[in-house]
């Protein structure tokens, strides 16, 4: 009878233990709770990494047998620490001037992160399912807390429907795997299953259930129809943060998911992972064309960029998970760079989400529009910045794997994409001035872009630092 | 015929006889009433199965929170559910389409000894019956194997409770609130003044 915890789980105690301390705190404080709560979340998030980066090797303990950690969960637990760290960052001029600024959404943040790292180190069903539970209830509120506007409101409704719904096809993807196997474990259902020669039926249905909540987590196509509202009913800073933290973390258990139990039957599941790939990169590049709100683009965009990330999970090979590594870690600089930027403009109606409201930006501030003439040309792929460098290690992981059909709709989608990318460049230099835009930026803001626009311009200098760092992600799972 | 039978019998009679008065009364209040009724049967069938913490969680959660709370719907708001049930003829033929289809697979089930060929683990259909009863067994586990999760799923709550929060409460100006503490310290000093009154005059 002893409750054995040993060091694996460190970080998520303490996360834990200190969200109950800020919570505690920030309720009996009764000014500038706000700003409270977002340091002390900043500082704990910065610990917490700390503590994940200080079992840093390439271990694997079982609490029994619930939870795990090896190198390629650690790399993914940082890369949903620094997005949290930069939303935080990010986010505090647009709830004081909204007068939103509730303690409450630092912490619903740092709950959805420790949602998150539960499950992408679960080892189990339950507590894959637990974890995605705290994850996706913590986001739901985050998405409705502007409940002035109709359309938070309707956007965190929306999402909690529809999240229910995929909650109940992954419990149901889980009650059949368990039924065909007796087991809830990972290892022992790949135990179980490495004597089939082929799938059975349920467990063929389970899979595709599982496989079918994951894509509505990380908004893969068939399952995208919540995305684009959400994400412009949303606040702005949430939206960033559900365009990378919740995406990273889901694409980590959908591998983890794919190459653990089912590591066996690439056979099985490849061609649903191939279509999903293939109709996600399809729509993100089409359905952005007719787009005139900011944040709905952002969201077809994500869309895309899941795409891509796609053909690396089907590639199956180490430079595929490579691949997705870098790619991620491309992904969330040119999203915090872009929101950053988003968050920092302000008409006279407020912050503005039109891009029609960037027209004349080129003259008015040079600067500002350069640097998000960056992010975006990195977003379509043009040569020398980091997000060419993310689609090529894709591609490259795809040609491997002799999927040339996906590398080839990938780059003929990534050309379409370019297309509305290059419309916002034009808006930004060859549009008259309508409306007067008013730039504030306070420190964290401006650290965040210029972060991220040095990393995009840099990456090619120091690529091969990240491609040494992402050799330690390349997973011994792949057989 | 023993008691045993007698009284699973006895339970599940009432059980279909209170679903089908759920759904054919007339008054909403009753329906619901029956619906606790049903509850209550259905938790008594499982004490007959040897499940008597199953048994105990449907009392507590369907009567206790579900039914309670569909009685106060019923009760506050007023939904014309006649209204509601206008369509009851149009919707016929689907329903007895489902019903069929679920009485078909109840029968499949029932006749075809095959089941556990299509690979489903197999698992004795009666419950294990140990030592100890199966609330203290589920204790056991609970507590320690998966205490971890039992800890998550608090967590969860948690994170209902603040949700909840944040999104209802609402700090509205100029309402008068009593501050027991501030009554409290108040100083007799302070608050009662002396003052002359003038002869017919009075005092503003």
């Amino acid at each position: 009878m002893t409750i054995n915890i040993n060091f694996l789980l460190i970080p998520e105690i303490v996360l834990i233990l200190g969200i109950i301390a800020i919570l505690l705190i920030s309720v009996f404080i009764n000014k500038n709770s706000f700003k409270f709560s977002l340091y002390s979340s900043l500082i704990l998030l910065i610990i917490t990494s700390f503590l994940v980066l200080l079992n840093y090797q390439d271990s694997f303990i079982n609490n029994n047998k619930l939870f795990i950690t090896n190198l390629f969960i650690i790399n993914f637990k940082i890369l949903i620490i620094i997005s949290s760290i930069l939303v935080l960052l990010i986010m505090e001029n647009y709830f004081q001037d909204l007068k939103i600024n509730k303690f409450e959404i630092p912490i619903l943040i740092l709950f959805s992160v420790f949602g998150m790292l539960v499950m992408i180190s679960s080892n189990n069903l339950m507590s894959m399912y637990l974890g995605i539970e705290i994850q996706s209830l913590s986001l739901y509120i985050l998405a409705s807390i502007n409940r002035k506007s109709l359309k938070s409101s309707e956007a965190g409704l929306k999402y909690f429907i529809l999240g229910a719904l995929s909650s109940a096809f992954l419990l149901y993807g889980c009650s059949l795997i368990y039924g065909f196997t007796g087991s809830l474990n990972f290892e022992d259902i790949y135990q179980k299953m490495s004597v089939f020669n082929n799938l059975n039926i349920g467990l063929i249905f389970g899979l595709i259930f599982v496989i079918t909540s994951l894509g509505f987590k990380i908004s893969a196509v068939p399952f995208h129809m919540w995305a684009p509202d959400v994400y412009e009913g949303s606040p702005t800073p949430i939206t960033a943060f559900f365009t990378t933290a919740p995406k990273i973390a889901g694409i980590a258990l959908l591998i983890r998911f794919l190459f653990e139990p089912f590591g066996n039957f690439w056979f099985d599941w490849h061609q649903i992972i191939i279509f999903i790939s293939i109709a996600s990169m399809i729509l993100g590049a089409f359905a952005a064309i007719v787009q005139d709100n900011f944040k709905r683009l952002l969201a077809y965009s994500s869309i895309g960029h899941i795409g891509y990330i796609l053909i690396g999970v089907v590639s199956a090979n180490d430079s595929g998970i490579k691949a997705i590594f870098i790619y991620l870690v491309i992904y969330i600089f040119m999203n915090f760079g872009i929101f950053a930027i988003l968050l920092s403009l302000k008409n006279d109606n407020g912050y503005i989400e039109k891009i029609s409201n960037l027209s004349g930006l080129g003259k008015s501030n040079p600067i500002v529009s350069i640097v998000l003439t960056i992010m975006l040309f990195s977003m379509a792929g043009i040569p020398p910045l980091a997000g060419f460098f993310g689609k090529f290690y894709i591609f490259i992981a795809a040609i491997e794997s002799k999927l040339f059909v996906l590398a080839i709709i990938g780059v003929l989608s990534s050309v379409i994409a370019a297309f509305y990318y290059l419309r916002i460049i034009k808006v930004i230099y060859f549009e008259e001035n309508k409306e007067n835009l008013e730039i504030t930026l306070n420190p964290n803001t401006k650290f965040v872009i210029y972060l991220s626009a040095l990393f995009i311009i840099l990456f090619i200098f120091f690529q091969s630092k990240i491609l040494e760092l992402s050799n330690f992600v390349s997973y011994n799972i792949i057989n | 015929m023993t008691l045993y039978d007698l009284c699973f019998y006895f339970f599940s009679i009432v059980a279909v006889f209170s679903s089908l008065i759920v759904i054919s009364a007339k008054n909403t209040v009753h329906s619901v009433l029956f619906l606790i009724l049903s509850f209550i049967n259905g938790s008594a069938l499982f004490v007959l199965l040897g499940a008597e913490f199953l048994a105990m969680i449907l009392i507590v959660v369907y009567v206790g929170a579900v039914a309670v709370l569909f009685l106060f719907v019923v009760m506050m708001l007023d939904i014309n559910f006649v209204k509601i049930r206008e369509g009851f003829l149009q919707y016929m033929p689907l329903g007895i389409l489902l019903g069929v289809v679920l009485l078909t697979e109840l029968i499949l089930v029932l006749i075809s000894k095959k089941m556990m060929s299509s690979g489903l683990v197999e698992y004795s259909s009666i419950p294990n019956f140990s030592q100890n009863e199966n609330t203290k067994d589920l204790g056991e586990v609970l507590y320690t194997d998966y205490f971890l999760l039992f800890q998550l799923s608090g967590f969860i709550l948690l994170i209902a409770m603040i949700g909840s929060i944040t999104l209802t409460l609402r700090t509205r100006s100029g309402v008068k609130k009593q501050n027991i503490f501030d009554q409290v310290n108040l100083d007799s000093k302070n608050q009662i003044v002396k003052k002359k009154v003038p002869l017919n005059k009075g005092i503003e």
